[in-house]
């Protein structure tokens, strides 16, 4: 039980991070734009794929750095000449356009790569295992990505508090408007800040691809699930979007090593007929409904908080 | 004053009873069995971006997520279909509809009652976080969603009237044909309605809408129920369609294709969703001839219209219906001058969009059918074949595509010229 306690908060926390890493950027445009960004899992994903193309040709260091810098250009280019364009239609227009942006990206990515996933592995100098847990070998790369991840939210720290350009980003989160009266300008840093977050979302690419699955639904499969933490943290709250990440790692690493059901749980005093709802909801178990299991947190934090749990200002 | 009346009601009713006409006739004309799967599809198609329109256009409400409303209806009438059928009770198929629309506003309420305490980007994402939960259940709540395989029925097991079945396509065209006139017309005097008026104001400006003294969440609450009433009578027609059930119907690329029909038609107008339902669905069904990527040219339409067409289709047509007025040579000779000056910018247009078609498809084809070898059958035409090994094609679609785009922002300044000729023309004719 230790053992199973100790691997899954290992996990959950390193999910929770990577999590945090692509929340922090959509929560940065977020706060500064008001534009929610659909398409952020999806250069998560173009991070994955650039990764993986340029690890092929020229190693996985390169890639891991080379690939967030492209992704990140290519989105501080579409910031300034798509959704500059789009942003005096209002909102509702340049949510549709990173809409249409992230359908784009997707079909873009399975004309090159394919529909089925490509063979994106871990480096072979961090293939071995790093320590044992009780049995558990815990992978060396997995230890990496922990690493890594917590080095970039300490330099993330360090570039809103602690420099000029941080600090400027800072003072937009809370008052855009004044940071324009005070000279500063504005669009050009919207056109690095929509960079900077897509390249966090890219190096969360570039790094899970190698652990996980690299193939064209993958931003599909997480976009959703992002989207729930920025409304579940409250949406433009980085703190709020730090806890929640954590939270909904937790949750589903914890709900994926549980087998536990009503059934389990209540003991065999009743049993519902076979091919009724009430025999599915009865017997099935925790791992089962892992993955809808962020949606129901979704839903509880609308009905209890309707502004998410560090949320303050209402869209 | 009785003859103003008269002839005023004639004209507003006159709208609906060509569009009678109109459905009923078209099968006449197009009698084939792949137009008839297509109309019957653009019909279902209508119902569900109209009600969607009542979110998006109407009320101001991005939702990520509507095919929820549209799908479980689909399920509810394929298990009432089986219910009636295997109880032998007299209900028949052309009132099965309303069990899907009871659903749909059932869920409606269900979910709104969630989800519409907040506007704005907030209510976007939590119809997208409520689309995931319901599609992500349909795995595990086999007994209703059949799992993989959907729940299958059968419409002909139903009662009969006047000796039909709807076992051929034609007979199911009717009935669909008939919910689409219903379901346009109701939508289109809910429109009407002061609520209609409120909705369009809760769309402007929330915090008046509450000055004035009504709460807009419930009025949103209220426009999202009624929406999925509509989204569930299309997605019961669906199932009676195709005789199926499946997941994929609350999936988000359900979804996603309801808000890319309303958007491309165009949100501002009644009849924006309606054209923009019929051109997806023939383009879903026509473009996968040419392509095996057309999703992509799809997404791309899409972008193209958010950028340079806001009000879509439907807004398009609107601009130059200003110009539809006076006496009937001028009204002519305006359009005409118009359409000459888009003949001119649209020669470079084509260039430019060849250019990038084939840019396209030789990358696709180069990345992923290397086991075909070089050759590539352009647009799927065996008369077109292309070599993507040599040079040429390549220089070629690169120099169409970029000598089109300057060529046409050169000859775009042709139709802005003649847009504004025909604008002063009006002015001077005094209307």
């Amino acid at each position: 039980m230790a053992e199973l306690i100790i691997i899954s908060t290992l996990n959950g926390v390193l999910y929770g991070m990577l999590l945090f890493l692509m929340a922090s950027g959509l929560t940065l445009i977020f706060s500064m734009m008001g534009v929610l960004n659909f398409a952020h899992a999806s250069f998560y994903m173009l991070g994955a794929f650039l990764g993986f193309q340029i690890s092929q040709w020229a190693g996985f260091i390169p890639a891991i750095i080379l690939a967030p810098i492209i992704a990140g250009g290519l989105g501080a280019l579409i910031e300034r000449y798509g959704l500059r364009t789009v942003h005096k239609h209002g909102h509702v227009a340049e949510l549709l356009f990173t809409f249409g942006l992230a359908f784009i990206i997707e079909e873009t990515i399975q004309m090159i790569w394919g529909k089925l996933a490509v063979d994106y592995r871990v480096p072979s100098f961090l293939d071995f295992s790093a320590f044992t847990v009780y049995a558990t070998n815990y992978p060396a790369y997995k230890a990496f990505m922990l690493l890594f991840s917590i080095a970039i939210f300490i330099g993330l720290i360090f570039l809103l508090t602690r420099t000029r350009a941080g600090l400027i980003i800072q003072a937009s989160l809370t008052h855009p408007h004044m940071v324009g009266m005070l000279g500063h300008n504005v669009p050009r840093v919207f056109m690095m800040v929509f960079g900077l977050g897509t390249a966090l979302a890219a190096i969360a690419g570039a790094v899970a691809g190698a652990a996980f699955v690299t193939q064209s639904n993958m931003a599909a499969l997480l976009g959703p699930i992002l989207f729930v933490v920025v409304v579940v943290g409250g949406l433009g709250s980085l703190w709020g979007a730090f806890v929640a990440s954590l939270l909904i790692g937790l949750l589903q690493t914890f709900a994926i090593a549980s087998d536990w059901s009503l059934s389990k749980f209540l003991g065999g005093s009743f049993t519902p007929e076979r091919g009724t709802i009430l025999y599915d909801v009865w017997t099935v178990t925790i791992a089962q409904i892992g993955p809808i299991l962020p949606y129901l947190l979704l839903v509880l934090v609308l009905v209890f908080r309707p502004t998410g749990l560090f949320g303050t200002r209402d869209t | 004053m009785s003859n103003n009346t008269m002839s005023a009601s004639l004209k507003r009713y006159s709208v609906w009873v060509l569009a009678a006409l109109v459905l009923l006739v078209l099968p006449l004309i197009f009698s084939s069995g792949a137009s008839l799967t297509t109309m019957c599809l653009a019909g279902i198609m209508i119902i569900f971006a109209l009600s969607y329109n009542m979110l998006l256009g109407q009320t101001g409400m991005l939702s990520f997520g509507h095919a929820v409303y549209y799908g479980l209806a689909a399920f509810v009438t394929a298990h009432t279909m089986n219910w009636l059928a295997k109880n032998g009770i007299p209900i028949p198929l052309p009132l099965v509809p309303i069990a899907g629309g009871i659903a749909g506003l059932f869920f409606g309420v269900v979910f709104g009652s969630v989800s519409t305490k907040r506007g704005g980007t907030a209510f976007a994402m939590i119809s997208l976080g409520l689309a995931e939960l319901v599609y992500s259940s349909s795995l595990i709540l086999r007994s209703f969603f059949g799992g993989e395989e959907g729940i299958s029925t059968d419409r002909t097991k139903l009662l009969r009237v006047f000796g039909y079945n709807f076992g051929p396509q034609l007979q199911v065209y009717y009935l669909i044909a008939a919910w689409t006139l219903l379901c346009v017309i109701l939508m289109y005097a809910l429109t009407r309605t002061p609520f209609g008026r409120m909705c369009n104001a809760v769309r402007e400006n929330p915090e008046r809408v509450e000055f004035v003294g009504y709460n807009p969440q419930f009025v949103r609450f209220i426009a999202f129920s009624l929406a999925g009433l509509f989204a569930g009578v299309a997605g019961s027609l669906a199932a009676i369609n195709i005789e199926l059930a499946q997941a994929s119907f609350v999936g988000a690329a359900q979804s996603g294709a309801v808000l890319l029909a309303a958007y491309i038609g165009g949100v501002a107008f009644f009849v924006g969703p309606i054209l923009g339902a019929i051109l997806v669905t023939l383009l879903s069904i026509k473009l996968s001839d040419f392509s095996e990527i057309w999703l992509l040219y799809f997404g791309i339409l899409f972008i193209t219209i958010i950028l340079f067409a806001p009000y879509g289709l439907s807004g398009l047509l609107m601009m130059h219906a200003q110009f539809w007025r006076g006496p009937m040579g001028a009204r002519i000779s305006r359009l005409l001058r118009l359409a000459g000056a888009y003949v001119i910018a649209a020669i470079p247009a084509i260039i430019m969009v060849a250019g990038a078609v084939l840019l396209i498809e030789m990358i696709h084809h180069v990345s992923q059918k290397t086991a075909e070898g070089p050759m590539m059958h352009f647009l799927r035409r065996p008369y077109l074949t292309i070599n993507t090994a040599s040079a040429l094609p390549w220089i070629g679609a690169l120099v169409a595509l970029f000598a089109g785009f300057f060529a046409f922002r050169f000859t775009w300044q042709t139709v802005a010229s003649a847009w504004h000729r025909a604008l002063a023309d009006m002015q001077r004719s005094g209307s």
